[in-house]
């Protein structure tokens, strides 16, 4: 291959690799994990590339074990992370509420077989007030922003973070540059243990319920509890991200998140060269899902389908913030490759293309049965 | 200290004189109950803590029982965590920070019944943290329910006609379990249930935190404490009733030791 200025100083990497390398730069200086397809690729390169970094890389019994180490490691300062896909995720459900309720930062790789964690990943299955902030990359470059953007955003909120990846971002290879993200300097962590305030009367304390020492009372889980309700509400409002294209005036609005809005976009573009009034909406942020960019893109749309390849989990937040409610049609469905373990053959450029232009005749039934019976086509 | 004792009449400050004793590092009253041994056994580890100079670099992980209180009264860095996953936050924290003396607090049922697999991974793995176990075979915190350690025979609110290994299984003994695991550099069993024992065990807590800053491996000691109310006997029963019962299931003694002649 001939060298060109866009491939000039790039490296072919797998992206499990790549995240691994963003995450060093990053600062992450501890990983706890348990294999699991196709996360492992990230939990071997890290194991590989850690200890070389002055890191520690620990193979956990079980991802309730990997999980809570790294939320030791954060509380004794380091940047932490851990991962799975979201089989392992699912076990993790109580620790990543405890480190948002107790505000120790924490970046967690949901390196997903699919598309269907959306609900894991905006949601969570831990018990309280709580969020995730999650990213979800369209490629392998934009994780490798995404990584480092984690840390910087769990430290500055004190809060668990989330990269939505895939087996197309974990399991490729591309050329990529694993660049420094310019990101504003953060404070000091003086909240983090580290045993120097022991018999002074202020020994630090991190505790879910923030009661604090005898002589050093803590706000006690009521206050606790609202004023980690409140911060949660302030990320909700400042953090939304999201992009897209074709959005002036579009009739129809197409929404895509993670690898998937890479493939409508694609398609998107191909129909606006062929005359159609039709737009891309792509949320980056999947929580704080971002709803008022959302509005205003759908404004004059007539309809807003909803591409994911699940039983409609982001169509949740789509219908909340979309201008019109009733004009939002899921187009996407289940659809799993027979490995069980990746995206099955709805995730393909002639299938969306189809099923947009169903919708845009006006065939909404035929579209949506369509997109309910997904895992039986091809 | 120095003033003299009337003895002709009920001493009128024998609270403060009680209060003399307290180890500087509980800044508290506790809340448990009374005749409770895990207040005794917090005591051992503070003042421990304090003889071995290493309060400046002491961090601890408290899981979830009655003891959990304590992390409002005792003054060093303490990290509250999930029930059962100490011994995965303390290797965290050492693994990050390997010059700090990294221990963990748990109750039988926080350690032997929710938390099995992070104890005995910790101890495989050699992590050079230091484990405490409050043993009173009970789960105190919810009132009195069967956990992993409950001795046999011994009623709770969930073995009503006592723990009956057919129905209930046999009580789990984690120090000897731990003690024949490669990569543990001390275990002890030690009871706080008389002035001997408590001796005792506060040498088992001392020789286990030196195991760990000489860099020896994990460490375990798990303490036999009193729960008169999780036993339904009352407080005054509770050091003879745990003679009787618990103690004749869990022989006290070290089991392992790896800290030879240099001591």
């Amino acid at each position: 291959m001939s060298s060109s200025a866009a491939t000039s100083g790039l490296e072919l990497l797998e992206g499990s690799t790549a995240i691994a390398r963003a995450a060093i730069t990053a600062g992450c200086r501890f990983f706890a994990g348990y294999p699991m397809s196709p996360f492992t690729g990230l939990l071997e390169s890290m194991a590989r590339l850690l200890p070389g970094s002055g890191g520690v890389c620990i193979n956990a019994q079980s991802e309730i074990e990997g999980v809570n180490m790294a939320l030791g490691a954060s509380a004794a300062g380091a940047r932490a992370a851990t991962g799975s896909c979201g089989q392992g995720i699912a076990l993790m459900q109580e620790a990543i509420a405890e480190t948002a309720l107790n505000e120790t930062p924490l970046v967690i790789f949901n390196m997903a077989r699919n598309q269907q964690d959306y609900f894991q990943c905006t949601r969570g299955g831990g018990w309280g007030d709580y969020r995730t902030l999650t990213l979800a990359p369209k490629d392998i470059p934009e994780a490798v922003e995404h990584t480092q953007l984690l840390f910087h955003l769990a430290d500055r909120h004190r809060i668990p973070t989330i990269l939505y990846g895939d087996p197309l971002i974990a399991q490729t290879r591309i050329g990529v540059r694993i660049d420094p993200l310019e990101l504003p300097p953060l404070p000091a962590k003086d909240w983090a243990l580290d045993g120097s305030r022991g018999g002074t009367g202020h020994s630090r304390q991190i505790w879910t319920w923030a009661m604090g020492k005898a002589t050093d009372p803590g706000p006690g889980p009521d206050r606790h509890w609202q004023a980690i309700a409140e911060k949660f509400e302030r990320i909700g409002a400042v953090e939304q991200r999201s992009e897209g294209f074709g959005l002036d005036g579009a009739e129809t609005v197409v929404v895509a998140f993670g690898s998937a809005a890479k493939f409508t976009a694609h398609v998107i573009e191909e129909l606006r060269d062929a005359g159609h009034s039709i737009g891309h909406f792509r949320p980056i942020t999947l929580w704080p899902f971002p709803g008022e960019a959302l509005a205003r893109a759908t404004e004059h749309a007539r309809r807003v389908l909803v591409f994911e390849l699940n039983a409609g989990q982001m169509l949740d937040d789509v219908r909340q913030h979309a201008a019109d409610r009733s004009a939002v049609l899921p187009i996407g469905g289940v659809s799993i490759h027979e490995s069980g373990l990746s995206y099955g053959p709805l995730l393909d450029v002639p299938v969306i293309r189809e099923r947009i232009l169903a919708a845009m005749r006006g065939r909404r039934r035929l579209a949506a049965r369509a997109g309910l019976s997904a895992g039986s086509r091809g | 200290m120095s003033e003299v004792i009337a003895t002709d009449r009920p001493p009128e400050g024998a609270a403060d004189r009680v209060a003399e004793f307290r180890p500087s590092l509980i800044v508290g009253e506790h809340s448990l109950c009374p005749g409770c041994g895990e207040p005794v056994a917090l005591r051992i580890l503070l003042e421990t803590l304090q003889e071995l100079g290493i309060v400046e670099r002491a961090i601890g992980v408290v899981g979830h029982g009655c003891y959990g209180s304590f992390v409002r009264i005792m003054d060093v860095d303490v990290l509250q965590c999930l029930h059962g996953r100490a011994p995965a936050c303390a290797t965290g924290i050492k693994r990050v920070q390997p010059a700090a003396a990294v221990f963990t607090l748990q109750g039988d049922g926080d350690m032997v019944s929710e938390g099995l697999a992070e104890v005995l991974h910790a101890a495989a793995r050699g992590e050079n943290i230091t484990c405490i176990l409050l043993n009173n075979g009970v789960f105190g915190d919810t009132g009195g329910q069967q956990t992993a350690t409950t001795v046999l025979g011994q009623r709770t609110k969930t073995s009503l006609d006592g723990r009956d290994p057919v129905s209930h299984g046999h009580p789990i003994r984690i120090a000897d379990i731990v003690a024949g695991i490669d990569g543990v550099g001390y275990v002890a069993r030690g009871t706080v249930g008389t002035a001997r024992g408590v001796a005792r065990t506060k040498r088992m807590v001392r020789s286990a935190l030196e195991t760990q800053l000489a860099g020896k491996g994990f460490s375990l000691v798990e303490i036999l404490t009193m729960c008169p109310t999780g036993w339904f006997v009352g407080a005054p029963q509770g050091p003879d009733y745990m003679e009787q019962s618990m103690a004749r299931a869990y022989a006290p003694g070290e089991l392992r030791v790896s800290l030879g002649d240099e001591r």
